[in-house]
């Protein structure tokens, strides 16, 4: 008698998430169109409340989060200003107050008030702060304390240790020097050897990995992508392999995953996202020959200013994307010079299928009650709807080369409604707030 | 009783000369976490000795009751090294504890440097040990992380290489598309010093990859481990035709999804193989489009058609081809 033949647990796990997750998008697409704009709703005033409610209370079952309060702060306060939204002063000035509580004497932030200060939960203060803004929050930052504190966690080898005696991986190479980027700090104390580390992390299958012959991983590639453009050493990088790696993370049922034949989770949306985003940009400024940065955004307000008029209306007759790519050839040859290009050689066609990945992400991963999750059946969490909101956010914007121009209606996955603002890819900041900081420390070296 | 853990800390009297520090939240703390009373206080009690600094058999023990309560503290994980260090505590004593606190929760980086300190402290002995007990890991989950990076670590730093390609194979033979498993078989190949290295182990794991690509032609992980074969030589990668062998084996099924075929082979062109006849009629017999001449293009277009997540990465790479990679 023949056997039948016997499914891998691999195999098993993905068929059971495919189910639930075809379950979901056939009900969709069977749903009349009234519900199914109902659907695709972000839900802003249920995500406010689940976001509010978290920062001012969490129950026990938090305990285990207690030495990562300061992600939980920026998990939150970012989220809120994702969609566009602030805190009340009093509330805001509690974040001060408790963020400067969980800074330690000899700089950087622990993960609570008394605790040793450490990269991850330094990195999230930081962001944290930087997304509420304003003089009190930035100028609460001690950052010649930090620099010291940078300097401690630096190892031999190039890397970065977490804190005192710590482990040493790409993460903590990526949060130091998104701490030292905005905060003004960045030297070539700390930036020694870290290139050929982070290097050695980019596996054979070009994803990087947490630590060298680790396997490669959505969470490490992002870290290890983003420090490097920081450092300026990007180029380091096989970039070819690193982009075919990350594109092809995206599996059928149209979120990422973050590691070969493994299964979907919407907090990839964003550390696989924003490497397509980031590397795409970077091919699009080479082939424009302009030197890139390591901060991204290209055009000037003015620019921008005056293409927008007629520009919007070339793009509403224009039903055939490929004019963009036409375009990009056409510049390529003719050597055009990107910041006084026309609106449409701002766009460029994402390598990734994002509309697909808008959709994951508003129908499996978005709890209609608040809060987003990894995949059906898997409760919400702070973490995972700060980064299902974050990887929204680069989707709905991945058809633009710089963060100053607007994205298109058809961008968006439920139209303008839900609408997120644009992040600064290499911190994970709304840039805004980015700005804001960038003025604040920039200014007053 | 003075050791027993249901009483609380403030009732035993091996605590009374320690005042407990209450944490400083301040007034209106954001993201305020309502600690059960155990928690709270043991908490309280760990960071009177953490202040105060004392690496004592008490404070040891004040550790564990801390970390049984929240296995994610790095502050505690530290200190306990520092009253491990002070104490000469016995450290095989150690990598049983943390198997018991591991037993609740695997998934914390915490517990795993915590347990590389601990074994890099005790040396080659206990090789054995640690690959043993990330076996077991991997036993409940194949794929965990931090127990392959463990596992990783062992072998550079106190060895045992000896049995490890037989363990990545005892895990494929189980899950063909166990990535990391496919991960780990690179790393013995290319690091052990038992083997002689990538390009001495080439024939036989081309051999071995081309099986499993053969049997499950959808395996993302086995057609990325045979380009990896390949890495720095690419005369190697474009002349041995093992490779394009097989990429053309599977296009010539109808069974089964062309996608992985297809991209090695637009890799190959990419990368300067001078494609036959054989090559082309293969790829031909797929197309519905118009045949380009240039083979490489004619392959991307087909790619956006079979593999249609990915369509707008294929019109890139398209894009990328120049006429010299003909």
């Amino acid at each position: 008698m023949e056997e039948p033949p016997s499914f891998t647990v691999s195999q098993r796990e993905q068929f059971l998430v495919e189910n639930d997750v075809f379950g979901i998008y056939n009900y969709f697409d069977a749903s009349d169109i009234f519900t199914q704009k109902y659907l695709l709703e972000i839900q802003r005033d249920k995500q406010l409340d689940y976001l509010m409610k978290g920062l001012r209370q969490l129950g026990p079952q938090f305990s285990s989060l207690d030495a990562n309060r300061p992600w939980l702060c920026y998990w939150i306060l970012h989220s809120i200003a994702l969609l566009g939204e602030s805190v009340d002063d009093e509330l805001e000035n509690n974040a001060i107050d408790f963020l400067g509580r969980c800074q330690g004497s000899d700089g950087g932030y622990g993960g609570g008030p008394g605790q040793l200060p450490h990269l991850a939960t330094t990195y999230a203060a930081v962001n944290a702060l930087v997304t509420l803004g304003g003089h009190k929050a930035l100028s609460s930052i001690n950052r010649e304390k930090m620099s010291c504190f940078l300097r401690r966690m630096k190892d031999t080898s190039g890397g970065f240790r977490m804190h005192d005696m710590g482990e040493m991986d790409v993460r903590a190479c990526y949060t130091a020097i998104s701490i030292a980027s905005i905060l003004n700090i960045l030297d070539d104390e700390l930036t020694q050897g870290l290139g050929v580390y982070i290097l050695s992390c980019q596996t054979y299958e070009g994803g990087i990995g947490g630590e060298p012959g680790s396997e490669a991983h959505g969470g490490y590639t992002y870290c290890g992508l983003a420090a490097m453009i920081l450092i300026n050493e990007v180029n380091r990088l096989n970039l070819d392999s690193l982009m075919n790696w990350a594109v092809h993370r995206q599996g059928v049922e149209m979120g990422f995953q973050g590691r070969t034949n493994k299964l979907v989770d919407g907090c990839y949306t964003f550390w696989q996202a924003a490497p397509c985003v980031l590397l795409q940009r970077l091919y699009s400024t080479n082939d424009h020959e302009v030197h890139g940065s390591s901060h991204i955004s290209q055009a000037t307000d003015k620019d921008h200013e005056e293409h927008h008029a007629h520009d919007e209306d070339d793009l509403e007759d224009s039903d055939d994307d490929d004019s963009d790519e036409d375009n990009d050839e056409d510049s390529a040859n003719g050597h055009r010079i990107h910041h006084t290009s026309t609106y449409i050689n701002r766009r460029m066609q994402p390598v990734f299928d994002s509309l697909g990945l808008q959709r994951y992400v508003l129908l499996c991963s978005k709890i209609p009650d608040g809060g987003f999750r990894d995949k059906p059946r898997k409760p919400r969490d702070f973490y995972h709807t700060c980064y299902c909101l974050s990887g929204l956010s680069v989707a709905q914007h991945a058809w633009l080369k710089d963060e100053d121009t607007p994205p298109l209606t058809r961008d968006i996955l439920g139209s303008y409604p839900n609408l997120l603002e644009p992040v600064h890819l290499l911190h994970n900041i709304v840039m805004d707030q980015y700005n804001e900081a960038i003025e604040f420390f920039f200014r007053a070296a | 009783m003075d050791f027993d853990e249901t009483v609380p800390l403030s009732q035993r009297s091996e605590w009374a000369d320690v005042v407990p520090l209450t944490q400083d939240d301040g007034p209106n703390p954001v993201v305020p976490i309502a600690y059960k009373e155990e928690f709270r206080e043991t908490m309280d009690y760990f960071r009177a000795i953490y202040f105060s600094d004392e690496r004592s058999p008490r404070a040891l023990r004040l550790t564990e009751e801390t970390l049984r309560l929240n296995s994610g503290n790095y502050t505690v994980w530290h200190f306990r090294r520092l009253v491990l260090e002070a104490l000469n505590h016995d450290l095989f004593e150690e990598l049983e504890f943390i198997e018991r606190i591991a037993e609740d929760n695997s998934k914390n980086y915490q517990l795993w440097h915590h347990r590389r300190w601990v074994a890099e402290k005790l040396g080659p002995d206990v090789a054995g040990r640690e690959l043993e007990f990330t076996r077991r890991v991997l036993s409940l989950d194949a794929k965990h992380y931090h127990a392959w990076s463990h596992r990783q670590w062992t072998l550079r730093a106190l060895g045992g290489w000896e049995d490890e390609l037989d363990y990545c194979h005892e895990l494929l033979e189980a899950d063909v598309f166990n990535n990391s498993a496919w991960n780990q078989r690179y790393y013995v190949i290319t690091r052990s010093p038992l083997l002689g290295g990538l390009e001495a182990m080439r024939e036989s794991e081309v051999s071995y990859t081309i099986k499993a690509i053969l049997t499950n032609p959808a395996n993302e992980s086995s057609w990325r481990y045979l380009k990896a074969l390949y890495k720095d030589d690419k005369e190697s990668w474009i002349s041995d035709s093992s490779v394009s062998s097989v990429c053309l084996n599977v296009l010539s099924r109808t069974d089964c999804f062309h996608g992985f075929a297809l991209s090695t082979l637009l890799d190959l062109l990419c990368d300067g193989l001078r494609p036959t006849n054989e090559h082309k009629d293969s790829v031909r017999a797929l197309a519905n489009e118009e045949p380009d001449n240039n083979l490489a293009i004619l392959v991307c277009t087909i790619l956006g058609r079979v593999d249609p997540i990915r369509a707008n990465y294929w019109a890139w790479r398209k894009s990328k081809i120049t006429v010299a990679a003909m």
